[in-house]
């Protein structure tokens, strides 16, 4: 498992997108031509400094609204309203308060019409893959953080997505829970192996699971530079962390980075 | 628990001594605002007798009527404004108008158009309950968070499904607030159409007591309407806590 796929086949396309928002009547731009491909079976991390555009990329190559300017297509198809073969996952877990985890977890399959059977037969696979066993007739507002943020990767999950856009999906836990979810979803993740874009501001995070980080400037953002993380798979989040290749690649992303964050403030 | 209740007990123990007392003795004469043991002994009539539950189920029916339909059109007529922007944009001048209208004032003119019987006093009921669910019920449906409703959309939610299972459910505390005044101003509504004109019910006991200087028969007809008041709130407290379960708990409520 720790060679990629032999035949390399592009799933994402973004073709110089720019984007700006309407702000009280002024215009703000908030991407500048921003140009990637994603590889099939690839895990890219963007990170760059708070506002530089990376949610509203993953927004638009979600297909929640349209780019001022550029194109993005997803397996060679032009990204036309949201798409439901993607799933996405936000920092806030947005669980439905009033579902139960197994509830919450079917939700999607539920939307899609899945019989009420093979939904919570899914649900219940899910939530004990994320370690949440023995939890599912819990309400959101009875579980912890760490626990709600897996009850949102496992309904991610659910409704078997080939993309997985996610949005900071650790940044609100405590540190120590943030490594253990970090952890199992590398697990997860190395098993199927989806094509994955992950949007965060931690580049320990960034080099310890992704194939490639590319690195945002200050808004508007563009993309500054990509590098390629060459440690070999499968990895463990802690394990490879104290490295001389780990130390490298920190280096080289964070004099990139830290110019970017001084320019951000 | 029972420290609190036995203070409670004690705080109306002091009110109905109070009251007891200074009407006993020459302070007040309990022709003007009667007293407990008076009281007392004519809702005792009234239950032994009774004759006073044709005049409690008139009243509850008519506050049933108005506060059922009012509470389903109140529903109803929320969410369609909520989801259709269009609409809350042309009719919004007129509900506001329409709900800042003093609707207790519409009574004279219900009882012409409706009659002295049930009708006019359950339209009267309705009047006041239908915008209470109405505005409640939109808030509700307009605050519902909204990344509960961009994530059911990247999970695929059709408009209806958005509706039916992200905007209802999270609008239902609102609706359950409107809910628990609704029911208070059903009662209101019912109670002030009879006091105007009627041939029976809670309000027609008062205003005929007071009619004839029987100020121990308003003040029955009164402490039973409050009884019934404080029964339908409980009622709906324990609905909404069974509704409502996966609401964290918080204290006091």
């Amino acid at each position: 498992m720790s060679t990629p796929p032999a035949v390399v086949r592009r799933k994402i396309a973004v073709e110089s997108l720019s984007h700006a928002f309407e702000i009280d009547g002024r215009t703000v731009p908030v991407l500048t031509d921003v140009t990637i491909d994603v590889a099939e079976g690839e895990f890219l991390a963007i990170v760059g400094p708070s506002g530089c555009g990376k949610s509203t990329l993953l927004n638009i190559v979600s297909g929640l609204f349209p780019p001022s300017v550029g194109r993005v297509t997803v397996d060679g198809v032009p990204v036309q309203g949201i798409n439901p073969r993607i799933g996405y996952m936000f920092a806030r877990d947005a669980l439905l308060p009033w579902r139960t985890s197994l509830a919450n977890v079917a939700f999607g399959l539920e939307l899609h019409g899945e019989s009420p059977a093979g939904r919570e037969a899914k649900a219940r696979d899910l939530l004990r893959l994320t370690g949440l066993a023995g939890f599912e007739r819990s309400y959101p507002s009875q579980l912890s953080q760490g626990m709600r943020q897996r009850v949102s990767l496992a309904r991610t999950l659910a409704t078997g997505p080939d993309l997985l856009l996610m949005d900071e999906p650790f940044g609100a836990l405590d540190a120590q829970t943030k490594l253990v979810l970090e952890e199992e979803f590398l697990r997860i993740w190395e098993r199927d192996r989806k094509t994955v874009i992950f949007v965060t501001h931690d580049l320990f995070e960034a080099i310890a699971m992704a194939d490639r980080v590319a690195v945002f400037s200050a808004r508007p953002g563009r993309i500054k530079s990509v590098v390629a993380i060459d440690l070999p798979r499968p990895r463990s989040v802690t394990a490879g962390r104290f490295g001389p290749r780990f130390q490298e690649l920190y280096d080289r992303l964070w004099d990139d980075l830290r110019y970017e964050v001084v320019a951000a403030r | 628990m029972l420290r609190t209740n036995l203070w409670r007990l004690a705080v109306l123990l002091v009110f109905a001594g109070a009251w007891e007392g200074t009407t006993r003795g020459d302070l007040i004469n309990p022709f003007w605002v009667s007293n407990p043991s008076r009281i007392v002994a004519d809702l005792w009539k009234a239950f032994a007798s009774g004759s006073v539950f044709l005049h409690i189920g008139i009243t509850l029916y008519e506050a049933f009527l108005g506060f059922v339909t009012g509470a389903v059109a109140g529903i109803l007529a929320g969410f369609a404004l909520a989801r259709w922007d269009g609409l809350s944009r042309v009719l919004d001048p007129y509900v506001t108008a329409l709900n800042s209208l003093p609707r207790v004032a519409l009574a004279p003119l219900f009882i012409l158009w409706f009659g002295i019987g049930v009708t006019s006093k359950a339209i009267l009921a309705f009047s006041l309950v239908v915008f209470i669910l109405l505005v409640n019920t939109y808030a509700g449906a307009k605050n519902v968070d909204q990344d509960l409703v961009i994530i059911a959309r990247l999970l695929g939610a059709n408009r209806r499904q958005l509706t039916a299972k992200v905007i209802l459910p999270s609008s239902i505390p609102w609706i359950f607030a409107g809910l628990r005044l609704g029911l208070a101003y059903a009662l209101i509504g019912a109670v002030v159409g009879e006091v105007i004109v009627a041939t029976a019910g809670l309000g027609f006991l008062i205003s005929h007591a007071a009619g004839v200087f029987n100020t121990t028969g308003v003040f029955s007809a009164l402490i039973i309407l409050m009884v019934i008041a404080m029964l339908l709130n409980e009622l709906m407290k324990v609905t909404e806590r069974k509704l409502l379960r996966w609401r964290p708990k918080i204290p006091g409520i």
